[in-house]
């Protein structure tokens, strides 16, 4: 790297400038469109200068969305709050279950382990949409329709079978004979899972939560069929855009603004935990 | 104070037998060595001491009570590992103190870490994480703190394994007195022989989960109870050479590649049939004056050593032998023609079909 020539260095100057403008563009151009009127993002052709307006964002927060054909209610910022707190407990009741059972099978050999952990991946192959119609039924009979228990219930089949399988190939990297050391040294199996294994494994607790929050988040159909107007998320409440008198565009924009921000938030917390490489060094080759 | 005691303990891997039927006793304050090639089951036991896999039949006792069956953590066991398994993110005096808290529940922990750092010579690394220390202190850190507990029994398996050439002889010369200061009954995992003498009281010698041979390392080498003994023991390895010996006048004949090799006193236990004769590099003697007790050989080639010369001979018949000799002796030049000798009592006898000394028997039972 220190040795290459002047040409090389502005050639990949140029190239990480494309790429970067190439996936940064869209988000770019939205957090713009969120600062403009529909009139204004429909002008041909489209200006970098504008007015910036913070009509969107008002209109959101108050739940008041002003169209061509007259004031309409929306819900976004229940919306909003509902993505919080369904993501959220669904990893967390994942991370509940998930970290133990992939603590145990990467330890232990038990009957059937290896079949219940591919039994748990499996249920990432079946198109929700198939999964949905009898789902959709017992829930019915059970009462879980249109409550947030059932909801996390159901999300745990995108959250519980990730977590399960990034944090055991985790667990399996890391020596057994730090733990057996630490027992040795007069602790319970328990600490030794709690003071060793997990903060060893650190890192992929925090990737694999990181993904399943954003997997939940961005769940749309589960939700779509499964809660009513006041149990759902960000996702199926972006419905409400679609208005009689047109889409509103700038909204829109505003509304993914709010919505991508508190994952974005989770993940620069969540990433010094991804970059830190604990184990590195503590057992030799 | 407490002793170990392993009694006929035999664990099986599906077809593999690392431990059959072994038995072995440790005093407290005593050092054995468990030394052996590679696979033949010595990090086995001492995981089952340790508590990592029960044996699958036999009993372990430390201090008179079985711990089979119990969790690792009430065994009264330290163990230091040969890949060191610091707990990567503790500092070196939280990997240390990690035992007496659990134990003592307070107590003079700092005092203490101070205490068996200084004695190992790692009290300016407390404050580092395992990945910030050379490979000697990682064992050092590791080392400590498996002594920090007092604990009743220590095991260490092969833990200069992966330290450099100068650190193993610095900690061989420390290790014995380091590990003197407590009253643990220490068993240390070695592949290196040289290492199980320097350290070791006794060494146990595992070949494929039995034990062949226990003694102290000055009687291992001097009187191996078998071949396979022989050859694990020594640098370079004793020379073998297959011989038929006959008594004659009261003592034991026999040719060695056309030569008249005396063998020592035929006793009682004279052997019958066919024998391996061994005779280790440095009892040879070689010169270039014939006698009718020597065997003729060619020098193939000279490696000198500094503290010592390996010459790599071909004797008459075609067998190729090592000799070692102090660097001041005379060794002449590759290609000539030389005359090997050694003294009667150099010369083991080892039964051709069992591998086992003849006129050790014993020995054995001393095991």
């Amino acid at each position: 790297m220190e040795h290459s020539s002047l040409a090389g260095r502005i050639f990949r100057g140029v190239a990480l400038t494309l790429i970067l403008i190439f996936f940064m563009f869209p988000i770019v151009w939205i957090f713009l469109m969120s600062f403009q009127t529909n009139e204004q993002i429909l002008r041909i052709p489209p200006r970098i200068l504008f007015e910036p307006t913070l009509a969107n964002y008002e209109a959101l927060i108050s739940g008041q969305l002003r169209t061509a054909a007259g004031n309409l209610q929306i819900s976004f910022m229940r919306n909003l709050f509902n993505s919080v707190v369904l993501s959220s407990a669904a990893v967390l009741l994942a991370l509940l279950l998930g970290v133990p059972a992939a603590y145990a099978f990467a330890r232990f050999k038990f009957r059937l382990g290896e079949s219940i952990a591919f039994t748990l991946l499996s249920f990432r192959f079946a198109p929700p949409l198939l999964v949905l119609l009898p789902l959709s039924l017992y829930y019915q009979e059970l009462g879980l329709n249109d409550t947030y228990f059932g909801i996390v219930w159901v999300y745990q089949l995108i959250a519980l079978p990730l977590i399960l399988w990034i944090v055991r190939g985790y667990f399996e990297d890391i020596s057994p004979d730090i733990e057996h050391a630490y027992r040795l040294a007069g602790h319970s199996w328990r600490e030794a899972f709690t003071r060793i294994a997990v903060p060893l494994a650190g890192p992929g607790i925090a990737a694999a939560g990181l993904l399943s929050f954003i997997f939940c988040w961005n769940n749309f159909v589960f939700a779509l069929i499964l809660a009513s107007a006041d149990k759902q998320p960000v996702t199926v409440g972006a419905l409400a855009f679609v208005t009689a008198s047109g889409i509103q565009y700038g909204q829109i924009a505003a509304a993914i603004v709010l919505s991508v921000t508190p994952t974005l938030l989770l993940a620069l917390y969540a990433q010094r935990y991804l970059v830190e490489g604990l184990s590195l060094g503590a057992v030799k080759g | 104070m407490a002793r170990l005691e392993i009694n006929s303990v035999s664990k099986a891997f599906g077809a593999a037998r690392p431990a059959d039927g072994l038995s072995l006793a440790v005093e407290p304050g005593e050092i054995v060595a468990v030394f052996g090639p590679s696979g033949s089951g010595k990090t086995v036991l001492l995981r089952m001491i340790a508590g990592m896999f029960e044996p699958d039949d036999g009993d372990i006792l430390v201090g008179g009570r079985s711990v089979v069956g119990a969790p690792p953590e009430r065994r009264g066991i330290g163990m230091a590992f040969q890949n060191f398994a610091l707990f990567p993110h503790m500092t070196a005096r939280d990997n240390i103190a990690s035992g007496l808290r659990a134990r003592a529940g307070g107590g003079d922990v700092a005092g203490r870490v101070a205490a068996i750092s200084r004695l190992l010579k790692i009290e300016h690394v407390l404050g580092h994480a395992p990945r910030e220390l050379s490979n000697g202190q990682k064992q050092r850190t590791a080392l400590a703190r498996a002594l920090i507990g007092n604990p009743d029994v220590l095991l260490l398996d092969d833990p200069l394994r992966n330290v450099d050439a100068k650190l193993r002889y610095e900690m061989r010369l420390e290790l014995p007195n380091l590990l003197r200061r407590g009253t643990a009954a220490v068993l240390y995992v070695t592949q290196d022989y040289r290492e199980a003498m320097a350290i070791a009281d006794r060494i146990a010698v595992l070949i494929d989960g039995r034990l062949a041979q226990v003694a102290t390392p000055a009687d291992i080498y001097a009187q191996p109870a078998s071949v396979a003994i022989a050859r694990l023991f020594g640098d370079p390895t004793i020379n073998l050479a297959e011989v038929s010996p006959v008594a004659e006048h009261g003592m034991l004949l026999a040719t060695v590649a056309g030569a008249r090799m005396r063998l020592g006193a035929a006793d009682g236990a004279a052997p019958a049939g066919a024998c391996w004769l061994g005779v280790r590099p440095e009892d040879l003697a070689v010169s270039s004056a014939s006698t009718d007790d020597a065997i003729p050989a060619r020098i193939l080639a000279i490696t000198p050593m500094h503290e010592k010369a390996v010459l790599l001979l071909r004797l008459a018949d075609g067998t190729e032998w090592l000799a070692a000799l102090p660097p001041d002796a005379p060794q002449g030049a590759a290609d000539d023609a030389v005359f090997v000798r050694f003294a009667p009592d150099a010369a083991m006898l080892f039964d051709r079909a069992t591998g086992l000394r003849i006129g050790a028997s014993h020995r054995l039972k001393a095991a």
